[in-house]
């Protein structure tokens, strides 16, 4: 049988996803999973998504054939410009879809958790865009550590709760969120920032960056003369920007997809967040999935410089793709992804997300024939990094 | 006869109180079960501890953080639970969230739970059809019975649904909200609480979540069976001033 990338009716791919979630989300969970087909598949509903994309966001993103990068590694290397959407980073196709069902549901209030800040500026930017209310769950580490996002969040009307249990970053905040959403069920919405949670979530914000790939594939055509790359890259915190990169690749088997986690100090430093490696099938965030965890099944504290991809888990359908070996997973160390980033922004006047600098560095590790075609998705930019660039190079 | 069913046909009104297990100290989990049922409370909750709790408020969240710093671990539980059916007869049901047991191994936690005498389990993140599809043969082969939740938001046809497939009781949790006292239910709780004692179903209700003094727990069992008590015991356990014994005569003085 050929394999499904793709939900099946139990909302899982494959072993992995599902809802395990208690009871006082299940009406919510329910409501969302009978409507959300329909709301995205409805006419207006597309009509009003892909006019923000286009007038708000600014799609389609370039897809640019980085030259001088190309040329020092002898292939075709070509950035995905997610990094050039409005508020920086890839986060905002998710949010401004899911702001338009969130009204059309008849929500009145809006939460999310964030890591690095992005998912909660991209939330925090279209609440205020629609005029609706909004709540950003943050981990206490992740608010010091990424402090003009918590700015901007700030700036555009949004409350910034820190969460302050376990190890303070992304899973703390996401718990904090989904505690919100049991005690405030019927007026709001959550946003989740990536391919994980529950069921509908993975494949709703799957859908939603889809526009990733598709965009890719009508570029490639126009200057390649075809739609398919050799090769697609992109980091994987949760797993959006991933998702949304490999989306119309997933059934192309002769596309290799490279999926690519923070290893932190390194794989077995016991300072990592390499999930496909470290982790084993598990329950995190109402979802079956891999997930670093002691062997008692306490979720592990993760760590990597990057506060986007520092994440205990991995969104079902990755946990899927490594599994059935659709996709290869690599690690890279918070060193080596340092060092890709300075790169990029001296060969090619980019400065990138610390989290997307992860996949830039598997240019370093991999060697690459001189026709391939790498796309490699630039999910964001470094501003929000740049006091850990500063104190990394000592600027 | 379960131990569970058994009380239930007693005809009383039903405390049960909730403790995290490992908390204060790591060894504490007999000598609480036993001076819980010698002053005179009718069940008893054992919360595995786990490090994301998601549906639990401030207090249980951090009484399980530090009984896991304390050491607490599922095979340290059965361990001190291994003789306690010498010196004990309420009964026991363990609360935990699903991964650690199912890391554990499904099957080999509800073999050990029997060994030890533990009558059910309540593990809020395993939903109703996951756990008829999968998991509902292994329980009961092992004599476990599953207990599942409602909440206000849970609709009359999923009620009805969860009471068919219950065998114990349910869990009516009292307020949309994670768990954590409140000095007072609100007049839309107390309709809930009469929606449901109307459906006349035939699962009894226990209602947790927001019991924290004797009129809260007068109200809810004036609708339900009985009512459980959580974070207002980890309160006391936290500062213990008086004796278990004085803390429960404050919820079952007349
Ligand atoms: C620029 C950027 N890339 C990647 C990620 C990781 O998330 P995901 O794996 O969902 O794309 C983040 C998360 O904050 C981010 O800001």
């Amino acid at each position: 049988m050929k394999n499904s990338y793709h939900i099946d009716e139990k909302g899982c791919y494959g072993e992995f996803g599902g809802a395990f979630v208690p009871e006082m989300l299940q009406p919510n969970l329910t409501e969302l999973k009978e409507q959300y087909l329909n709301i995205l598949e409805d006419d207006q509903f597309q009509e009003e998504f892909q006019d923000l994309l286009k007038q708000y966001v600014g799609r389609p993103t370039p897809l640019y054939y980085a030259k001088r990068l190309s040329e020092t590694y002898g292939t075709k290397v070509y950035l995905k410009r997610e990094d050039l959407c409005h508020t920086g980073a890839h986060k905002v196709n998710n949010t401004v879809g899911q702001i338009l069902l969130a009204k059309r549901l008849g929500k009145k209030r809006i939460i999310a958790e964030t890591g690095a800040g992005q998912h909660g500026v991209a939330t925090a930017t279209v609440c205020a865009l629609m005029g609706l209310p909004c709540v950003i769950y943050m981990g206490a580490i992740d608010i010091e550590r990424q402090a003009p996002n918590v700015a901007r969040m700030k700036m555009l009307g949004a409350t910034v709760i820190p969460a302050k249990s376990g190890s303070k970053t992304l899973k703390d905040a996401t718990n904090e969120a989904i505690r919100d959403w049991i005690s405030n069920p019927t007026d709001t919405h959550y946003i989740i920032g990536s391919v994980v949670g529950p069921h509908p979530y993975p494949d709703l914000v799957a859908r939603l960056q889809s526009i990733i790939s598709k965009e890719i594939k009508k570029q490639l055509l126009e200057v390649e003369g075809k739609e398919n790359p050799d090769y697609v890259i992109a980091c994987v915190g949760g797993g959006s920007n991933a998702a949304g990169a490999f989306y119309h690749f997933l059934e192309e088997e002769n596309v290799k997809l490279l999926a690519v986690e923070a290893a932190g100090k390194g794989v077995d430093s016991g300072e990592s967040a390499a999930t496909s490696i470290l982790g084993k099938t598990g329950i995190i965030h109402g979802s079956k999935t891999l997930l670093m965890q002691s062997k008692d099944g306490q979720i592990t504290e993760p760590y990597s410089i990057s506060a986007g991809l520092d994440y205990p888990g991995v969104g079902p359908l990755h946990a899927h793709l490594f599994k059935s070996k659709r996709a290869d997973f690599v690690a890279i160390t918070d060193e080596d992804a340092m060092k890709a980033g300075l790169q990029l922004s001296k060969l090619e006047g980019i400065i990138p997300a610390i989290e997307t600098s992860h996949a830039l560095a598997l240019l370093e590790q991999k060697t690459f024939k001189e026709d391939d075609i790498v796309v490699i998705n630039l999910s964001g930019r470094g501003d929000k990094d740049l006091q850990t660039y500063i104190d990394y190079f000592k600027y | 006869m379960n131990r569970i069913k058994k009380r239930l046909q007693e005809n009383k009104k039903i405390l049960s109180i909730y403790f995290t297990a490992g908390f204060p100290q790591l060894d504490d989990t007999t000598s609480i079960i036993k001076s819980l049922e010698n002053s005179g409370v009718d069940m008893i909750e054992i919360g595995l501890p786990f490090s994301d709790p998601l549906a639990d408020g401030p207090t249980i969240q951090a009484s399980s953080t530090q009984a896991l710093k304390n050491g607490m671990t599922t095979d340290l539980l059965f361990t001190q639970l291994k003789s306690i059916r010498e010196s004990v007869n309420i009964p026991l049901v363990i609360m935990g969230y699903f991964n650690p047991i199912f890391q554990y191994g499904v099957e080999e936690f509800c073999k050990k739970c029997q060994e030890t005498g533990i009558d059910g389990l309540i593990i809020p993140d395993l939903p109703l059809e996951v756990y008829q599809d999968e998991y509902q043969t292994i329980f009961e082969s092992y004599g476990l019975i599953n207990i599942f939740l409602i909440t206000p938001q849970t609709s009359t046809a999923r009620i009805k649904q969860i009471d068919e497939a219950s065998k114990g009781f349910i869990y009516m949790v009292s307020s949309a909200s994670v768990t954590g006292g409140k000095n007072d239910f609100s007049e839309e709780q107390l309709a809930y609480f009469k929606k449901v004692k109307d459906m006349n179903l035939k699962t009894p209700q226990i209602v947790g979540f927001g019991i924290s003094n004797k009129k809260t727990f007068n109200q809810a069992t004036s609708y339900a069976h009985g009512a459980i008590i959580g974070s207002a015991f980890i309160k006391f356990l936290e500062n213990k001033k008086d004796s278990v014994g004085e803390f429960i005569l404050n919820f079952i003085k007349i």
